[in-house]
């Protein structure tokens, strides 16, 4: 590795943390807003988690739960903020991709677009598995 | 119990798992599981969903400061992300055609793997190894900071290490879990990185891995958000205070604790997993 690809990989690692670091804060935020309107809305007994049910339609797609985060719903806007965790690392593996292409790393390129294509099929097509 | 009863007794749990799992370094995901299923009698699929997004906060907010560092090696990373998140995919599908009790046994004898591993002092390696060819071709070979500045290490066993990556993946999808114990022991002992690197980097990597499976979970209705919001704010909050206080502590004798109770709970949990209590 030459001393400017070393440089480089520095950078792109700085940025990498600022990423990582606001998707985080963005995250907890938005996960901590739900949480204090569904408290605040939910003066019952908790739910039995003993029997599973598995979660209503509109809070496992990512089209439903901005539906719900929309209307200021408290289960809603936890499901997104939980949806912006998961995307954080793919936003980061996505960054990569541009990163090793500035690069001209076409082997890296590749080995990162593999990742984000296995990460994207997970996060859309994985419920029929 | 009121929601806002479980919701607060949940939160402390997960914190204190947070910091314990940060000072001991096994990772808060690994108790949340058996707090969750034991303490609270939450079904095992909430619970590894909970779990995992808990790993992803942590990993996530832990890497950002090791990548500024330099210490993780992205491309290493990188190249063995290919084989958790194939792993991931493969271990969260199995998940979901399994009985919850095959996955409670399952969990407590990883559990006990993590707890072992834990336990004893590794000391820092500076064998310097001869170059590999695949690691070469993958331009993996890289340098860390140390005391006496930059030093250069050469990366091995990369088919081997790619291999164990992927089991690491089948398990972290299977039971929600980081896998940070099969990880590291794939680039410490497999690839010979130095153990500052193969630490950090398997950090970097957890995140990722565990979105792949976080993604599937999500779809499937395994991810409640009344047992995730107190647990990913708990354990993210937990571990952030155990990084600070890391730098002071004497960790070993807690390290040992921490190890008993977590062999504790696997034998728990897997006494009922044979008897059909989950």
């Amino acid at each position: 590795m030459t001393a400017t690809n070393l440089r480089q990989d520095q950078r792109m690692d700085q940025i990498m943390a600022v990423l990582l670091r606001s998707g985080v804060l963005l995250a907890a935020s938005l996960v901590f807003i739900g949480g204090v309107v569904y408290i605040s809305r939910h003066d019952s007994p908790a739910i039995d988690y003993r029997v599973f049910q598995g979660e209503p339609e509109e809070l496992r797609t990512v089209g439903g739960i901005l539906r719900e985060a929309a209307k200021f719903h408290g289960r809603g806007l936890i499901q997104l903020g939980l949806l912006v965790l998961i995307a954080t690392p793919v936003a980061r593996v996505l960054f990569s991709v541009f990163a090793f292409l500035y690069e001209r790393d076409w082997t890296y390129v590749a080995i990162t677009m593999i990742v984000l294509a296995l990460l994207c099929y997970s996060l859309f097509g994985g419920g029929g598995l | 119990m009121h929601t806002l009863e479980f919701t607060l007794l949940v939160g402390m749990g997960s914190l204190l798992a947070g910091f314990l799992g940060s000072l001991t370094g096994l990772g808060g995901g690994v108790v949340i599981v058996p707090m969750l299923t034991l303490l609270f009698h939450v079904d095992i699929r909430y619970a590894i969903g909970a779990a995992l997004v808990s790993v992803i906060a942590t990993s996530s907010g832990a890497a950002a400061a090791y990548v500024k560092e330099g210490y993780s090696n992205v491309r290493v990373g990188m190249f063995l992300e290919i084989a958790t998140t194939a792993g991931a995919l493969v271990g969260a599908a199995v998940a979901l055609h399994l009985h919850v009790s095959v996955i409670a046994i399952i969990f407590g004898l990883a559990l006990i793997y993590s707890a072992y591993s834990s336990l004893p002092e590794k000391s820092e390696q500076t064998t310097d190894v001869a170059p590999d060819r695949i690691a070469t071709w993958l331009r993996m070979d890289s340098s860390y900071p140390t005391d006496k500045g930059m030093a250069r290490y050469h990366v091995r066993g990369v088919l081997l290490g790619f291999g164990l990556m992927f089991g690491a993946g089948v398990l972290s999808g299977l039971l929600g879990i980081g896998s940070g114990a099969v990880k590291v022991l794939a680039m410490d002992r497999a690839m010979k990185l130095p153990f500052k690197v193969s630490t950090t980097t398997s950090n970097f990597m957890i995140g990722v891995t565990a979105a792949a499976s976080a993604g599937i979970y999500l779809s499937r209705g395994y991810i409640d958000p009344g047992i995730a919001m107190p647990v990913m704010l708990g354990v993210l909050g937990g571990s952030l205070v155990g990084a600070r206080v890391l730098a002071g502590a004497k960790v070993r004798s807690l390290r040992l604790v921490f190890a008993v109770v977590i062999g504790f709970l696997a034998v728990e949990m897997i006494y009922n997993g044979f008897a059909g209590k989950m």
